[in-house]
């Protein structure tokens, strides 16, 4: 008896190590690190990626900070930032960047008698908001946009992030481009400083906290509005057009923008024009070095992400993600081929 | 009554070597003395590994932020901005609201441990000492990321509804203190985070007072109740003067955590560095901010200011221990003078 299940366990054992042998023999597995933001959606096409295909992705969300550090310091095969890196940092390190999933930031309220969609705000509005100059529900600024809706004459509580974040980069971004007080008062960057207002941890920090703060106002990534049912409001685009966020006018903002002639692919999508853009829409960036020293690495790397670009569209949808459009696909499958190789010159795409 | 009669025998009392004991055979001796000289060089060594870290630790802090040691200077302790687009960093807000968070949750949490102890030891009745003994030690085992998510989703609204309002009416409007309590109510604020931090820290007090006055030799306390003292003259009189290093020390160890408290004031303290007067106002800790801002420190400057928080926050800590440590030999020296 006892012999049968020594035989047993060491007949497992030998086929557990064999198993594991074989897989680490043909399975890459890739790492990266960086944004938090399209973590979600990253981890959703790795799972689905080593199905398809037996390798591995392994994603660090440490922030777009530690990304851009650790792929320079090439600990990672690639990086990721919300924030575009600009075209002399990319030579600088010798990188390549290419955008790999969008998003849009909304701006969301806690008002009792305003429902989601009804309040619309402007670049200039959200501005004076966010320092304080328009402090209560019932200032004129916010009536004259907003004839009919019954505004409370409580205080706002303008809630923002404490953490840098590349969604706090994208709404100082679009603030400063309508605002000039914002510009030249503020600036833009993954954290400012805030003139007035508490800081949430995390898209989900500031959710919580305009969820529990009556008359609060706050701005979180597209997902979390919509997972945490909180009211967003329309936003003025540059066109003049109120418009609402959803896939079609986040996707219009990236139809609009002029991805080949920008260095680096580094689009930042605020503000585009277009009737139906949303103006506060941005894109997460991926950074792979230009010349790769483990090839078989990089030729991995890019491998995944033509997989995510070609199959991950429906699933970027389910995370309320928006996938790059086709046409941006194919710039950025020209990037690869163009501009990514190994230590002998040989392109890796 | 006078307590000064009462003699106060030193604690640590002199043991009488066990005569009993057998010397043991010579060659048993060689062996127990390389034994013995082995066995202090471990534990030599294992203190040496504490000064090591501390000193490696405070060298890599510095190291750390010698960029903005050198471009903001002393200033940095007294400059209120915090500019990460402008590069323009100072540490007057975290180092205030490190220092007004801990004192309140001091204020709070030393009276109450006292009481807590005080009954425990004194006059509880038997049943209920085991039980609650052990609920206070579970209390300092929960994580204090369990207390933040509380403290928000929990007592904040709640405290906002119905508490935070009456407080800014009736407090708000008194002379001197009142803008301590201006400000709407949101819940969140330095106020709740110091709260928040006594009750986290209620229960290291607790244990640390309940087992220094169970020091006490029972003998003591019955002579002075035999000489006719309240339970509370016992107390003061007794009890506490012969525990009181304890005491300090229980409560240096919950000055210690409150100070660098991080997940738990990250989440209700309101993350802005503002200065501001009143306490339901939204703040930052040194200990928050590290734990927000690290992570997307764009900028060597940015790193290198943050490090030099952490830094300021080492200091704050050996100057609290030290402070403690001087009011103790004081207290020692006045006992003392008073013999």
């Amino acid at each position: 008896m006892l012999k049968t299940t020594l035989r047993i366990t060491g007949a497992l054992a030998a086929g557990v190590f064999a198993l594991s042998a074989a897989s680490s023999a043909f399975a890459v597995d890739i790492t990266g690190a960086g944004a938090t933001f399209p973590y979600p959606i990253y981890a959703k096409w790795a799972d689905a990626y080593k199905k398809a295909s037996g390798n591995g992705m392994n994603y660090q969300s440490i922030g777009s900070g530690g990304g851009i550090k650790q792929i320079t310091a090439k600990t990672v095969d690639f990086g990721a930032s919300d924030m575009p890196l600009k075209a002399e940092e990319l030579d600088k390190a010798g990188l390549v960047q290419f955008p790999a999933i969008m998003g849009g930031v909304v701006p969301v309220y806690n008002l009792k008698d305003v429902k989601t969609g009804e309040l619309k705000f402007t670049g200039e509005l959200l501005a004076a908001i966010y320092m304080g100059k328009v402090a209560k529900w019932s200032d004129p600024a916010i009536k004259a946009l907003n004839p009919g809706v019954k505004l409370p004459d409580d205080a706002i509580s303008v809630v923002h992030r404490s953490d840098g974040s590349g969604t706090t980069f994208l709404w100082t971004n679009y603030l400063s481009k309508t605002s000039a007080d914002w510009k030249t008062g503020v600036g833009e960057g993954t954290s400012v400083k805030w003139a007035t207002g508490v800081g949430g941890k995390g898209n989900e920090g500031v959710a919580s906290y305009v969820q529990r703060i009556n008359g609060a106002i706050g701005y979180v990534e597209y997902a979390y509005a919509k997972q945490n049912k909180l009211s967003y409001g329309q936003v003025k685009n540059k066109d003049g057009q109120y418009v609402a966020p959803d896939d079609d006018t986040f996707k219009a903002a990236a139809a609009g923008a002029d991805w080949a002639k920008t260095p680096g692919m580094g689009v930042i999508l605020t503000d585009q024009a277009g009737a139906k853009s949303w103006p506060i829409t941005g894109a997460s960036f991926i950074l792979m070095h230009k010349s790769q020293e483990k090839a078989e690495m990089g030729r991995e790397v890019l491998k995944f992400f033509d997989y995510a670009f070609k199959n991950g569209a429906a699933m970027a949808a389910e995370l309320d993600y928006v996938p790059m459009p086709d046409a941006v696909v194919k710039l950025i499958q020209a990037e690869w081929k163009g501009k990514i190789k190994d230590a002998s010159g040989k392109g890796l795409y | 009554m006078n307590t000064a009669t009462i003699p106060i025998p030193n604690s640590q009392a002199s043991v009488e070597p066990d005569s009993r004991t057998q010397p043991p055979a010579p060659s048993e001796r060689v062996g127990n003395a390389l034994a013995d000289k082995l066995f202090s060089g471990v534990t030599r060594g294992a203190a040496l590994i504490v000064f090591s870290l501390l000193a490696a630790i405070l060298l890599s802090l510095v190291a750390g932020s010698g960029l903005s040691i050198m471009k903001f200077g002393a200033a940095f302790i007294w400059n209120a901005e915090w500019d990460p687009v402008k590069e323009d960093f100072g540490a007057l807000v975290p180092i205030y609201g490190t220092l007004v968070t801990a004192g309140i949750a001091m204020l709070i949490a030393v009276p109450v441990s006292f009481g807590i102890a005080l009954f425990l030891t004194e006059l509880s009745p038997k049943w209920l000492k085991r039980p609650l003994g052990t609920a206070i030690e579970l209390l300092a085992a929960i994580p204090s990321i369990i207390y933040g998510m509380w403290g928000l989703f929990v007592f904040a609204p709640l405290f906002m509804e119905y508490v935070q309002p009456s407080m800014i009416k009736y407090l708000g409007g008194i002379p001197l203190i009142g803008g301590i309590f201006a400000g709407p109510p949101t819940g969140i604020g330095m106020f709740t985070a110091g709260l928040i931090l006594s009750i986290m820290v209620i229960p290291f007090i607790t244990a640390v007072m309940r087992d220094v006055f169970d020091l006490v030799p029972p003998m003591l306390k019955e002579s002075a109740y035999g000489l006719g003292g309240t339970t509370w003259e016992v107390m003061f009189k007794v009890v506490l003067p012969y525990t009181k290093v304890g005491v300090v020390g229980g409560v240096m160890l919950g000055l210690g955590r409150a100070l660098g408290e991080t997940m738990a004031v990250t989440f209700v303290i309101g993350n802005a560095h503002r200065l501001s007067g009143s306490l339901f106002a939204p703040g930052n800790s040194i200990a928050s901010a590290l734990a927000n801002e690290f992570t997307e420190a764009v900028g060597d400057l940015y790193s290198s200011a943050l490090i030099e928080l952490g830094l300021i926050l080492f200091l704050i800590t050996i100057v609290v221990l030290a402070l403690s440590k001087w009011m103790l030999s004081r207290l020692g020296q006045q006992e003392g003078a008073r013999a």
